[in-house]
């Protein structure tokens, strides 16, 4: 039997009703009220178009008119899992927790699966992902299955956990909506790094992260996007941050046709702080967008960000920064900076940084550049024997180098940047 | 050797050489005079390959190799070494990469060995000494927050390492102090052997006080005007150029 699903808002909504007894938590009244919730959304709203201000330009029609089904329900076979980076591994295929390739013995705070805890979880998923803006977020809310679960108690340092999210090819199109809610207590710690990767199938995946971040908390988030080339890779982050605590993420979007990493933060409490680095690589026709909201809601809080824009052959770029600084956030440090680099004449990039600020008291900086590779420089290094290719690497990396220098974390910054290596030598080269 | 024969280059569409003869013999070092806007810059980027300055007539060859038919990079493996007037600053490539770099490309380029990073810090260390630079500008990223001293002392710096056959030394001594000159000189002096050339752009004769040149030519207008041995430094700098160019 072959099935063909349907495109759009609406294939979801039907598959949604013809799943909605057999998806985790169909039984708590909680989650259904919830899902119900995400239905209307999807109802209402569908894919957002061009004509939503948000999404001006990255055209989401391609997925919209793709029709996904859902993983298959088994995986075959040996899978080829990547060397882990950490000594505690998260491993989900197609969206689905498995324990047996996962490795989370003998940690000091819970990683567990949601789809098998969603007992505990009832007030945590959802209250921070508002669906009414973010469309995404409700048809993940509507369709989502599994997830990761990381509850680190006040006062621990978690050290490093991986979570690698991976794609397996089932020779049609599949999508898989991953939620994954993070909760650290007051003054505990965690390093995450985030994985996504894939086969060359076409698919979509769109994870939720709602990240809570009690005061004093630390979380450093490293995010590497190599998703398979036909992918959409359509990510959200949502994030509140509390007195004193810090979410730094740094992320390498390099993979799928479409990608968009989206965080929105709020700075909750005073002398809270944000930093959001992001490296983004495109070439061929693939779209990559980083887009990001920041709410300071709270004085003294501080905010960095910086967004480095790599695009080869016809591909294109987008960034949209939007600070916004309530009345209330006296004393704001905000920092935002975006440049792309252009390797080819026909990509395009299209840069909307905005500030939206009401506090009298702050200090809130921004710029966006965009240009080729200096000739300069490139003739400096060939001057010296350096040939072209490698001159035009090590100039790329050189702008890239911003965006992790902020870095510290040995094992984040080595992973990140084999991301952007093997982009390199995938694309680079042929630019 | 270096023989360059008729040559003619144009940027922009404007003749900027029009027939420049020259010959530069392995072991000689030869100044090239003239005032601004005469030439003098053009014939080094021609010579090192730059975009944007189109060659629309006559040869250049070292060592009987055809450079203007080479890339670049292909030229400095060949052996041309170009000392910038003005050396660009490149951040986020640190300082000892970028050397390393460049000293393995041409070593590949000769079919030697690479050097590793031990290897290639002990070397560096060592010439380093030789041009009074501090450590400290390995780690920084090329050129970036180097003052006008240190930027062409890391210049003297790469050829030390790259040990080319030719160097071109344009307007090296712009932007020098006295101390700088005399350290930068002492590094050109310390490359000259039978197998090494150089052609010293200057504007001055200050440079060839501490660099002296078995020939000086003067260039004016594309063209070289007059040639002669080291005294005709000295004669330009009482006369001028003016006296020159009402002789040609």
């Amino acid at each position: 039997m072959t099935v063909v699903a349907q495109p759009g808002a609406a294939g979801f909504l039907a598959r949604y009703q013809g799943l909605k007894d057999h998806l985790p938590g169909a039984r708590l009244p909680w989650l259904t009220a919830l899902r119900g919730d995400a239905a209307a959304h999807v109802a209402a709203r569908g894919f957002p178009t061009r004509r939503v201000e948000a999404w001006k330009y990255t055209d989401l029609s391609p997925v919209a008119q793709a029709g996904f089904a859902e993983p298959l329900t088994a995986v075959e076979g040996a899978l080829a899992l990547p060397k882990p980076r950490c000594a505690a591994r998260a491993v989900f295929v197609d969206g689905r927790f498995r324990a047996d390739l996962s490795s989370l013995v003998g940690l000091t705070f819970r990683a567990v699966s949601v789809a098998q805890h969603l007992d505990a979880l009832e007030g945590l998923l959802g209250a921070l992902a508002p669906m009414a803006d973010h469309p995404l977020t409700a048809l993940n809310t509507l369709m989502f299955e599994d997830g990761l679960f990381l509850d680190v108690p006040a006062g621990v340092d978690g050290g490093h956990l991986e979570l690698l999210s991976i794609a397996v090819d089932p020779g049609r199109p599949f999508a898989f909506h991953p939620r994954h809610v993070i909760r650290l207590g007051a003054g505990a710690k965690l390093t995450l790094l985030e994985t996504a990767m894939g086969g060359g199938a076409q698919y979509l995946h769109n994870p939720v992260f709602e990240i809570d971040l009690a005061e004093g908390a630390v979380l450093t988030h490293g995010r590497a996007q190599g998703e398979g080339d036909a992918a959409f890779h359509l990510s959200m982050i949502h994030a509140r941050i509390a007195a004193e605590a810090r979410y730094d993420t740094m992320a390498v979007s390099a993979g799928a046709r479409l990608a968009r990493m989206e965080i929105h933060a709020a700075l909750t409490g005073p002398k809270a702080s944000c930093h959001m680095n992001t490296a983004q690589l495109a070439a061929g026709r693939a779209l990559v967008d980083t887009t990001t909201g920041l709410d300071h809601a709270a004085p003294d809080c501080a905010s960095r960000q910086t967004c480095k824009t790599v695009l080869a052959g016809q591909s294109r770029g987008v960034f949209q920064g939007k600070i916004l600084v309530r009345r209330e956030a006296q004393k704001t440090d905000g920092y935002q900076m975006n440049q792309a680099l252009l390797l080819s004449e026909d990509a395009e990039m299209d840069s909307k940084p905005q500030l939206e600020i009401y506090a009298d008291d702050v200090k809130c900086s921004h710029g966006a550049t965009i240009g080729a590779l200096d000739a300069d420089s490139l003739f400096y290094l060939r001057s010296r024997g350096v040939p072209a290719d490698q001159a035009r690497s090590m100039l790329v990396q050189a702008f890239l180098h911003e965006a992790f220098e902020a870095l510290e974390d040995d094992t984040l910054r080595e992973a990140l940047t084999a991301v952007v290596d093997g982009w390199w030598a995938r694309h680079g080269a042929a630019s | 050797m270096l023989e360059i024969k008729g040559l003619t280059a144009e940027v922009d569409g404007k003749p900027i050489l029009k027939g420049i003869d020259l010959v530069v013999p392995p072991g000689e070092v030869h100044a090239i005079m003239g005032p601004n806007g005469s030439g003098k810059s053009t014939l080094s980027y021609v010579l090192s390959g730059r975009d944007g300055y189109e060659v629309t007539g006559g040869t250049a060859t070292l060592n009987g190799k055809d450079l203007l038919a080479m890339e670049p990079e292909e030229r400095a493996a060949a052996g041309v070494f170009l000392a910038f007037q003005y050396p660009v600053e490149l951040p986020g490539v640190g300082n000892a990469t970028f050397l390393r770099t460049a000293l393995n490309a041409i070593r590949r380029a000769k079919g030697e060995a690479e050097l590793d990073a031990m290897q290639f810090l002990k070397l560096a260390r060592e010439r380093m000494k030789a041009l009074s630079m501090n450590d400290e500008m390995l780690k920084r990223g090329v050129n970036v927050g180097f003052s006008g001293g240190e930027k062409k002392r890391n210049e003297i710096l790469q050829m030390a390492l790259l040990q080319p056959q030719l160097a071109i030394l344009d307007e090296t001594d712009s932007g020098l102090d006295i101390d700088a000159l005399k350290i930068v000189s002492e590094g050109v002096n310390a490359m000259r052997g039978p197998n090494f050339s150089a052609l010293v752009i200057t504007h001055y004769q200050r440079l060839l006080d501490y660099i002296v040149p078995d020939r000086v030519h003067v260039l004016m207008g594309g063209r070289i005007v007059r040639s002669g041995g080291p005294e005709l430094a000295k004669e330009l700098e009482a006369q001028g150029y003016g006296a020159i160019q009402a002789a040609a």
